[in-house]
């Protein structure tokens, strides 16, 4: 205390323009400081708006087709064959179809309705529709018929109001005549890759990212969880834990291509017969996956209040008892939450899959762990890579399939959550 | 240091105990005798070691690596800290009532029943019912649970929870009940509460509660134990303690000089 007892100190004047200034200021930093998280939320928004009306609008179209209305005159076409040799068992008409060349009387067909070019206004895969016709129904052979087959990419980007000018007036004309017509493409949701844009599909890459996530979390859930029980509740605090702890934290951080390669040499090392699997691929993301999954559970599992366990092991409940009754149905809501997000990373990834091979061409669906198999990211990168033009729409499509599936499981994640978290 | 002489029932004795938290020494030699149909208070200052030394006597703080204790503990003549004794069966035995009411946050019926059914105590759906509701009325809760046994035992007022845990240390039909500040965290009508169902528990086990609250030891205990440093001060009848101390630091202490 320096100052004189006889210094009287002035009342504050709270009205002063010292203080107005203040008060001035204030409220401008306040408003300044809402502006700018206002600005940060549109940018963020804006982001995210273009990114999903581009998206959106694209891959749309991906999930239309075009097709053309085919006239064919059966008994005087090329192919000669008797309606009547279509019975017997499945796989003789199997074989017998096998047999037959189509590609060249669909093409006279096309010629013959469309001119001399008429040939490049379907799609190479259109002989497949004219021969699954007539295996429907084989006395199409007797008579005239009229089918619809898949246009050409360059007929369907023409549809879809691009490409080139002739091309654009050509299909236009034809669909005064009504001959184009545009639907919703089944096939793109059922079938597989091909190399012809207008019949590839997702489903073959959308069960193969099903049947590596299952694998995922199979392998990662119960390791990551019981690591992470065992780290808090039992392992002592000594220099090799804090090894361990640290360890987990770098392998979180670690690139996922380096994941790639250890999967390569690991697992294809012992199975090299395995190549391309969703078990071999769904391993490498588990070992990815794995670090996220042990930190948030360690995290989890520390936010259980100690008086939980205090009150379970006063009236004597052995530690694995405290942990299975108390602690886990506790953590289990931001277990599952950790487990989602390392999952929907592990969903996303493109890079160590390529190591492991998942990056060939798979044109039938996998019917199994062990077949080969590629995954959504993976033919997102495959398709976005084609010369092809009509590969670029797919290509949208397909990301939109990917959000899709993401989207479905973060809601599978909040509604586990509050599931979890309503019963106590 | 000093032991009544009496003829009561021992139940657990002490003797030459000493705690160690690492290098620390938070107890140091001390002995204590606690008897059935007793209730023995631990009072002294803050970081004393009261509540250290209420944990040793049924071995909670060996969740707490860091801590080692030397010494003699006995249940009924058999020494709590060797290794023929099962730690989870001397929980059983020597229950425990928290300073924080700490229900887990299941049903009210579910926190009585869970320590029963771990120590495989009922045979049936009926007997639990049994153990459930003598608990509650032991514990002066089954009036105001007895509609809502199937809510959550976290929805209930801090003294029900308190009596509720309380309920649940009975459960499993204790020997030697453990009360670690047990009305500290209550307002003073669920303290009365809390104090009253400690005099009538009393017939029926050993009761060791550590407080902070002077008066308290004096209204719920027939012995007193002042620690101060983690030394045992004085230990003798309740009475004897508060109207007329040995020592001069217990005269200070409860004249309220310090602490």
């Amino acid at each position: 205390m320096t100052e004189p007892t006889t210094m009287k100190r002035q009342p504050t004047d709270w009205k002063s323009p010292d203080m107005v200034q203040r008060i001035k200021r204030r409220y401008a930093a306040e408003r300044r400081f809402k502006a700018m998280g206002m600005v940060a939320i549109l940018i963020s928004v804006a982001f995210l708006a273009f990114l999903l009306i581009s998206m959106a609008s694209n891959g749309a179209r991906g999930f239309m087709r075009t097709d053309v209305r085919l006239p064919i005159d059966f008994p005087a076409s090329t192919l000669m064959v008797d309606p009547a040799s279509f019975k017997g068992s499945s796989d003789d008409v199997d074989q017998l179809l096998a047999g037959l060349d189509f590609e060249g009387p669909v093409a006279a067909a096309a010629e013959q309705a469309y001119g001399a070019e008429g040939g490049a206004l379907l799609a190479d895969s259109a002989w497949l529709i004219v021969r699954d016709a007539i295996k429907a129904d084989p006395t199409l052979l007797t008579r005239k018929a009229e089918l619809w087959v898949p246009a050409s990419s360059d007929v369907d980007i023409a549809y879809k109001g691009e490409g080139e000018k002739p091309m654009r007036d050509r299909v236009a004309a034809m669909k005064q005549a009504g001959q184009v017509t545009s639907g919703f493409n089944l096939g793109f949701l059922t079938g597989a890759d091909a190399t012809d844009p207008t019949i590839v599909g997702i489903w073959g890459a959308f069960k193969g990212s099903l049947l590596t996530m299952i694998v995922t979390l199979l392998f990662a859930f119960p390791v990551g969880v019981f690591s992470a029980i065992y780290l808090e509740e039992y392992a002592p605090r000594n220099r090799w834990t804090d090894l361990i702890e640290v360890s987990i934290n770098n392998l979180a951080a670690v690139p996922s291509i380096i994941f790639g390669l250890l999967g390569l040499a690991v697992f294809l090392g012992l199975f090299p017969t395995l190549r391309s699997a969703p078990i071999i691929g769904g391993m490498t993301l588990a070992l990815m996956t794995m670090p996220v999954i042990v930190i948030a559970g360690r995290n989890a599992i520390k936010a259980v209040p100690p008086s939980i366990r205090d009150a379970a092991l006063g009236i004597g409940a052995s530690p694995v008892q405290v942990v299975f009754h108390h602690v886990l149905p506790l953590a289990l809501p931001g277990i599952l939450t950790g487990t989602i997000i390392g999952m929907a990373r592990a969903l996303g990834e493109t890079a160590p899959l390529l190591m492991v091979g998942m990056r060939a061409f798979i044109s039938a669906p996998p019917a199994s762990f062990t077949e080969p198999a590629t995954v959504l990211p993976v033919q997102i990168f495959l398709w976005s890579d084609e010369v092809s033009r009509g590969f670029v729409e797919k290509t949208s499509a397909a990301i939109i399939v990917l959000l899709v599936f993401l989207l479905a499981m973060n809601g599978l994640a909040i509604y586990l959550r509050n599931r979890f978290e309503t019963r106590w | 240091m000093t032991n009544t002489q009496d003829t009561s029932t021992l139940k657990m004795t002490a003797r030459n105990v000493d705690i160690f938290y690492g290098d620390k020494q938070a107890i140091k030699n001390v002995s204590i005798d606690v008897s059935m149909e007793h209730v023995t208070a631990f009072i002294g200052p803050s970081g004393c070691g009261k509540s250290t030394f209420l944990r040793t006597l049924n071995r909670m703080n060996d969740t707490i690596s860091s801590a080692r204790v030397t010494g003699d503990i006995r249940l009924d003549g058999e020494d709590i800290y060797s290794s023929s004794m099962d730690v989870v069966q001397l929980r059983a035995r020597v229950g425990m009532v928290f300073q924080k009411p700490n229900p887990f946050p299941k049903s009210i019926y579910e926190n009585i029943a869970y320590g029963p059914r771990i120590h495989g105590l009922a045979t049936g759906k009926s007997e639990m019912d049994q153990i459930v509701e003598k608990s509650l009325k032991r514990a002066g809760l089954w009036e105001e649970v007895k509609d809502r046994l199937q809510d959550s035992g976290t929805a209930l007022s801090g003294g029900q929870q308190q009596r509720l845990c309380i309920a649940r240390a009975i459960a499993v039909d204790p020997e030697v009940i453990l009360m670690d500040e047990p009305s500290s965290a209550l307002d003073p009508i669920a303290t009365a509460k809390i104090e009253e169902l400690i005099h009538e528990l009393r017939g029926r086990y050993a009761i060791v509660i550590v407080t902070h609250n002077m008066q308290q030891a004096a209204r719920v205990s027939q012995r007193t134990a002042f620690f101060h440093l983690g030394t045992l001060v004085e230990y003798g009848e309740t009475s004897d303690i508060f109207t007329n101390p040995r020592e001069e630091k217990t005269k200070d202490y409860i004249t309220g000089r310090y602490g």
